[in-house]
């Protein structure tokens, strides 16, 4: 087969170009971006360079408000807030990252076959899909830990379970899409295999929404696993993701305001910025948004 | 229309018993849960157990009556308020929530509605990024950040506003929970309006509308103001479900006795038919919602409703 | 010269973008008698929806315009809302492209019918029924009174676009602007839409400006034509006159491109080779001249005003001679 009538994958390298020159036009992304960057940074490098650890507590420096030897603070066990804000950010990205990539990809699996094989196969996961979206995740992830203990394990799969269904709909919406488009006739009528069409057609036209999408899923995800941390649900002390945190701060508001605004601050920072960044992409990479 | 309305029943019936289902596995198969009989129990408890269940039945018989119970609205006793139901429990505090609830809704809608226009009909000016920048905002901070800091603000710090309490509808108790639970919304209602307004006010429809020489005010009102509408509608069924569940997190923080405290109370001390019988109560009331919503999108868009 | 019912000098419609200054509508020079049917013919991107769009004051909101537009004397380039608003729809109506899109999907075409009458003259809601009645008569609709109650997703397209120009007419406006109103339609209901044009021009005295890409609807309706190319007025003459001594390059052009459907097929399919140019980096001279097959030297300093070549028959370019030749 000669390989030079084969017709060129629908999204060529220079619109990946154009896409990244547009997302570098559109400035909240790029602070979004550059925020992260810092926060990111900022997680990864205090906890190494301080002198203090998220867990040993100091029995002189109970409370302690911010400024002199703790930049931020300490908290009821004498603890470095600094330090325990920084293992917050660490868990909070961790997870919301981790979870996303998983429920990104169950997502992606289940739209694109779905998608993809059409009909009756298409219809049933679909009617799948639906009937999971009414069911009430929140209480129901609450009751799982509940009866099952409270686990890390739990805690990624329930949000990671929570989130796919968004995405597999959109695949399958764009796959539905694509697979209806001319080129792929074409593709078809010179004879292409069903794998070279999902690699060089069908997989890079998807690439742009589910990237897309994956930036706004963890938003979502750090937030889910924040509200569990704050009910007591998530990681196991001395460990406090940004949610853990919060909730401590809260009991404590009223005489150590500081204890629940630092944290609040900065899962705030990490949840925007994503949120902006998603916009930013989805501007870039699907340009008939009308913004 | 009628199809319509019974395809979206056909949907909801399974999901119903899929949630049941779930709910019957959850409290039957989990170790350490109510019906496990290598729990030793205070003898009270074991006979009532005993007697209401019918645990001595094959399992599919119990199944079978929970179903039934279920059908009739019964969700069982509770475990950690003995001699009261989940249902007593249930028509306590769903009032509560849904004062809450639906103030929080219409204050998001009529709010959010409003920006989100006028950030569509004065596009890329303060007007715009302002309220969207807020929008973003209010997206980003969760409830459980948002209520400690109103009350810090305005209970602790300028007490203004009481701090938490549940007094009825008196506006002063009831100004901050509203507002932590609406911001979310609001945020959200506002960029989807706007997105939306903007796409209806360059549709070639309205150029018609322009171009037959009506004024502004005929057009927004008479020809853009349903299709922006349409994807709010949708949005409501979905919102009112979630404002329900959301509501867990407001009534600890602000000390409302609503469903959502009896849930968390339950999840902390174990009583699992509670916990799980709320469970099913929102399913229900999620999936009656969405119907709700859908039949009212239905009704309006007219290429749905006349479909011969 | 009699007084003309529009009258535009010097028309341009500019936008502003990243990389200058787009010029959709670059100098426009074009009069319209009462009861005339002007077409506009060109190329997508040559102006001419734009050119329409201008006269209403409906271009999007980034665009400026410049020179003017003279209805009955009154200027409109720059004229407030208030003043468009009384014009549009009563005085100058406009039908679009796509009737699929052109209704609003969530309002009866009653109401879509009647609501420019309404407002315009106050009609009360009966005399606007009546008239609206006549109006789908005169645009052959089958069972007037009953479309009135349904919605436009249950009207077939070619249904659709009549009722469109129902909408147009329903108070008598000396101007229709048609924006290439046949394009989205199948090609036998677009002979009838034609048929319709022709014969309501015929009953209500209105002057029609239709904008097509198409040279063969021209020919079937227009007495007059407007050749743009580029945002400019390249040809102007009488139908019978354009087709039989087109006289600028472009037109010969678009005339060639017309298969004829007696005689032989030819080899290959004639077109104007090369594309538009892009209206935001036109050539310093004759927009048209790195297509053409007669161009020189003269044809890259600067554009040709448009020049009279006989009675009545305008064109815009340097080369004198014959022409017939094929690049």
């Amino acid at each position: 087969m000669n390989a030079a009538i084969l017709p060129r994958p629908a999204r060529a390298a220079g619109q990946w170009r154009q896409s990244w020159e547009r997302l570098c036009r559109h400035r909240p992304a790029l602070v979004a971006l550059a925020l992260l960057g810092f926060v990111v940074l900022l997680a990864l490098l205090v906890p190494l360079v301080s002198p203090y650890d998220y867990a040993t507590p100091d029995w002189d420096e109970l409370y302690q408000p911010p400024g002199g030897g703790h930049l931020l603070g300490t908290d009821g066990l004498g603890r470095d807030l600094l330090v325990r804000v920084m293992w917050g950010c660490r868990i909070s990205l961790l997870v919301g990252i981790a979870a996303s990539l998983v429920s990104v990809l169950i997502g992606v699996l289940w739209g694109a076959t779905a998608g993809y094989a059409g009909g009756t196969t298409d219809s049933l996961m679909m009617r799948i899909v639906d009937i999971l979206y009414t069911v009430p995740f929140i209480p129901l992830v609450i009751v799982l830990t509940v009866l099952f203990g409270r686990s890390f394990l739990l805690v990624f799969v329930a949000i990671g379970a929570v989130s796919w269904l968004d995405i597999a709909r959109i695949v399958r919406g764009q796959t539905l899409s694509l697979k209806n488009r001319e080129f792929i006739e074409a593709a078809r009528a010179l004879g292409l295999s069903n794998t070279t069409m999902i690699v060089r057609h069908v997989v890079p036209n998807l690439l742009g929404v589910v990237i897309i999408y994956a930036t706004l899923t963890v938003p979502t995800v750090i937030l889910f696993e924040a509200f569990l941390s704050f009910l007591g649900l998530g990681v196991h002390a001395p460990l406090a993701s940004l949610g853990t945190l919060i909730s401590d701060g809260a009991n404590h508001m009223k005489s150590h305001p500081y204890l629940l605004t630092i944290p609040a601050v900065f899962l705030t920072l990490i949840v925007c910025s994503f949120s902006y960044l998603g916009d930013g992409l989805r501007d870039a990479l699907d340009p008939r948004e009308q913004r | 229309m009628l199809k319509f309305l019974g395809r979206r029943l056909l949907i909801a019936l399974p999901t119903m018993l899929v949630i049941a289902t779930l709910a019957f596995g959850l409290l039957h198969a989990t170790p350490g849960g109510p019906f496990d009989t290598a729990k030793r129990m205070p003898p009270e408890i074991q006979r009532s157990i005993e007697a209401k269940y019918h645990l001595d039945e094959p399992l599919w018989r119990q199944y079978l009556r929970y179903l039934n119970d279920l059908a009739h609205g019964d969700l069982g006793p509770s475990f950690q308020y003995r001699n009261t139901s989940v249902n007593e429990l249930v028509r306590a505090g769903l009032p509560v929530d849904a004062v809450v609830g639906s103030l929080a809704l219409l204050t998001a809608m009529l709010v959010g509605g409003f920006t989100g226009t006028v950030a569509a009909l004065r596009r890329n000016s303060l007007w715009d990024h302002v309220p969207m920048f807020f929008a973003v905002l209010g997206i980003s901070i969760p409830v459980f950040v948002t209520g400690p800091l109103l009350i810090l603000v305005f209970a602790v710090q300028l007490h203004w506003l009481p701090s938490g309490d549940w007094r009825g509808i008196d506006i002063r108790y009831l100004l901050l929970p509203v507002a932590a639970l609406a911001l979310p919304y609001t945020a959200y209602i506002a960029r989807m309006v706007r997105g939306a307004a903007i796409e209806v006010f360059t549709s070639p429809f309205i150029r018609t509308a322009r171009a037959k020489g009506l004024p502004t005010r005929t057009v927004v009102l008479r020809h853009a103001l349903r299709p922006v509408l349409m994807p709010l509608v949708s949005f409501l069924g979905p919102a009112f479900a979630s404002v329900l569940t959301g509501s867990i997190i407001i009534e600890s923080v602000f000390g409302l006795p609503g469903i959502g405290r009896y849930f968390l109370t339950g999840a902390i001390n174990r009583d699992y038919t509670l916990v799980v019988g709320i469970t099913v109560l929102y399913g229900a009331l999620i999936i009656a919602f969405n119907l709700l919503a859908d039949l009212c999108y239905a009704w309006l868009d007219p290429r749905v409703r006349l479909q011969s | 010269m009699s007084a003309a019912l529009l009258a535009i000098r010097d028309l341009r419609v500019t936008y502003r973008t990243e990389a200058g200054g787009l010029h959709a509508v670059d100098g426009v020079n074009v009069d319209l008698a009462p009861g005339e049917f002007l077409g506009v013919v060109g190329e997508s991107g040559s102006g001419k929806t734009q050119l329409l769009l201008a006269m209403l004051g409906l271009n999007a909101p980034g665009a400026r315009i410049e020179g003017s537009i003279r209805y009955r004397g009154q200027e409109l380039v720059g004229a407030g809302e208030r003043v468009l608003g009384c014009l549009r729809g009563a005085r100058i109506a406009m039908i679009f492209q796509d009737p699929m899109t052109a209704l609003n999907p969530y309002l009866t075409i009653g109401t879509q019918l009647t609501e420019g009458m309404r407002h315009h003259q106050g009609a009360s809601r009966a005399a606007a029924r009546r008239r609206a009645l006549e109006l789908l008569d005169a645009v052959h609709i089958p069972e007037p009174e009953r479309r009135f109650a349904q919605h436009p997703h249950e009207l077939s397209g070619g249904m659709r676009q009549r009722i469109v120009i129902a909408m147009a007419l329903i108070c008598e406006p000396d101007i229709l602007l048609a924006d290439e109103p046949t394009t989205a339609l199948d090609v036998t209901v677009q002979a009838q839409i034609l048929a319709l044009l022709r014969e309501l021009r015929a009953r209500t005295r209105a002057a029609i400006v239709l904008v097509t890409h198409d040279l063969g609807v021209i020919a079937e309706v227009a007495d007059r034509v407007l050749v743009m190319y580029a945002g400019r007025v390249v040809e102007q003459a009488g139908v019978q006159r354009l087709f039989e001594h087109a006289s600028h390059p472009y037109t010969e052009g678009l005339r060639r491109s017309i298969v004829p459907l007696a005689g032989p097929l030819p080899a290959r399919l004639p077109s104007i080779g090369g594309n538009p140019p892009n209206p935001a980096e036109l050539p310093p001279g004759c927009p048209f001249a790195p297509r053409c097959a007669y161009a020189f030297d003269r044809c890259g300093a600067a554009p040709p005003p448009l020049a009279p070549v006989a009675p009545g028959h305008l064109r815009a370019c340097y080369y004198d001679g014959p022409l017939g030749r094929i690049r």
